[in-house]
């Protein structure tokens, strides 16, 4: 069990998302959960070890290091990606709901259900309008939430996102002001900046999906409405129905199945 | 044998669960065994080499570190998380009960094996009040073994060997508390999702039943 799992489930709602969804995921995956498993792990791997202070005073080095990181970086970033990730999970429940209730529908036999078998259920990709608009919208809305709060946890508790070298420390037991040197300044000052710059893209790419589906909302709203008015009796089922069968057609060529079932 | 098997065990008996039973797996998923071994574990890893008295006397570390910690937080929390899934085990074993005997009589006996009514809604009602019962011990357990949530910096040990009372330091309390309230919170929204699951099954139930025996007597 590790971030494999949390990868599989997400995987399952890229089936589900917009584009701008899609790179955004990409973009946690391979910026994010890769780099802090690779990389960053091991940078701060060694911190409380290295962390020394210019005293043989038993204790000072462990209060000092306290005083001076509440909580590590890294504990910081993985809660971050855990909560970030979770609104995803909104999503992926919504469809497996729909799902559970289109397959309830085809055991009863219903007259209106459109698909041949079981496995056609399981593979159909769910548009994103009606309520799993709804679903899909806070989600992304709590994820720039989450991001926000973080990024303003980490600025505020650690006066910046530098890592100074020298940290003055006057705790007791230390028995007067003493010198603390953190390992890894530099090394540790590049990686927060680098997750910074990553953590402000996907702002970024939430804020743009946001406006995206914002915009498509309401075009497709205007579009409904002129149709009303100029062909109030107008029978667009055949017309939809003819272009959810070709993007099925399109998709299943292109589409991996990794799935989320319940 | 790691974290998979309890990974497994719950995508199993996510089969069979309610909708606020699906919710409760992925709380426990996401929010207690991945937090748990992405970024707890190494919280506690070195928590013995870094636990530092104010004294040379050899045995002394040993003994005031056993003394405060005589089960680590860790494992008391990896404790909590395998005795917390267990009691859905008691689901599957019945639902597999319930479909060998459809082989071994070579009929079809229910609806659908995996559907909670009858005796099946009973396990499933045990397994929920095994569950909140479980939670409730261990948050009891570590409430009264650490005297609360709170991670002192400094504690004072008179054990022998010790000569006299001594200083001794723990390494990241500020970081072992944050993530202890974590827990605590965690288990306490598990507990709630328990508690709704449960009201709700029997809401469900006793409408079914007490419509079923208005039908009857009217017939």
């Amino acid at each position: 069990m590790d971030w494999g799992a949390l990868q599989t489930i997400l995987g399952g709602v890229n089936k589900h998302s917009t584009s701008i969804g899609k790179i955004w995921l990409t973009v946690l995956f391979i910026f994010r959960i890769m780099i802090l498993v690779v990389a960053a792990e091991r940078v701060w791997g060694d911190e409380q070890d290295d962390f020394i202070c210019n005293t043989l005073q038993p204790g000072c080095k462990n209060v000092c290091y306290d005083h001076f990181f509440p909580i590590s970086h890294i504990r910081l970033w993985a809660l971050q990606l855990i909560f970030v990730s979770t609104p995803a999970l909104l999503v992926a429940m919504h469809v497996a709901y729909r799902r559970h209730e289109k397959k309830r529908q085809f055991r009863k036999g219903d007259q209106k259900c459109e698909y041949k078998d079981i496995e056609e259920i399981r593979m159909q990709r769910f548009h994103i309008e009606g309520t799993l608009w709804w679903t899909y919208t806070s989600s992304i809305f709590f994820r720039l939430i989450f991001e926000a709060v973080f990024m303003y946890a980490f600025y505020f508790m650690y006066d910046g996102f530098q890592m100074p070298r020298l940290m003055k420390c006057s705790a007791w037991p230390c028995p007067n002001t003493v010198d603390c040197f953190v390992s890894r300044p530099t090394e540790k000052t590049v990686f927060t900046i680098f997750m910074i710059a990553v953590s402000s893209i996907c702002i970024l790419l939430n804020v743009a999906e946001l406006c995206y589906l914002l915009t498509k909302f309401f075009l497709r709203r205007s579009k409904k409405a002129g149709n009303q008015k100029h062909h109030p009796n107008h029978e667009n089922k055949e017309e939809t129905k003819q272009n959810e069968m070709n993007e099925l057609i399109s998709d299943s060529c292109q589409n991996t199945v990794i799935g989320f079932t319940s | 044998m790691s974290w998979a098997f309890l990974r497994d065990l719950l995508s199993g008996v996510n089969k069979y669960s309610t909708r606020i039973g699906r919710i409760w797996v992925a709380v426990v998923f996401i929010f207690r065994l991945l937090v748990y071994i992405a970024a707890a574990e190494n919280i506690w890893k070195y928590e013995h080499d870094e636990f530092e008295c104010s004294i040379k006397q050899p045995g002394c570390e040993n003994v005031c570190f056993d003394h405060f910690f005589p089960v680590s937080h860790i494992r008391l929390w990896a404790l909590q998380l395998i005795v917390v899934s267990t009691p859905s085990l008691l689901v599957v074993f019945h639902v597999a009960y319930r479909e060998s005997r459809e082989k071994r009589h070579n009929q079809k006996l229910y609806r659908r094996p995996g559907e909670i009514d009858g005796g099946l809604l009973c396990t499933y009602l045990i397994s929920l009040i095994l569950k909140i019962g479980f939670e409730a011990v261990f948050l009891v357990l570590f409430y009264k073994l650490y005297n609360g949530f709170n991670v002192p910096r400094l504690v004072k040990c008179d054990m022998r060997p010790c000569p006299n009372t001594v200083d001794c330091y723990i390494s990241k309390p500020t970081e072992k508390m944050i993530f202890l309230y974590f827990l605590v919170a965690t288990s306490c929204l598990c507990i709630a999702l328990n508690l709704s699951e449960l009201s709700y099954l029997i809401c469900k139930y006793s409408k079914k039943g007490y419509v079923k025996r208005y039908v009857r007597k009217h017939q």
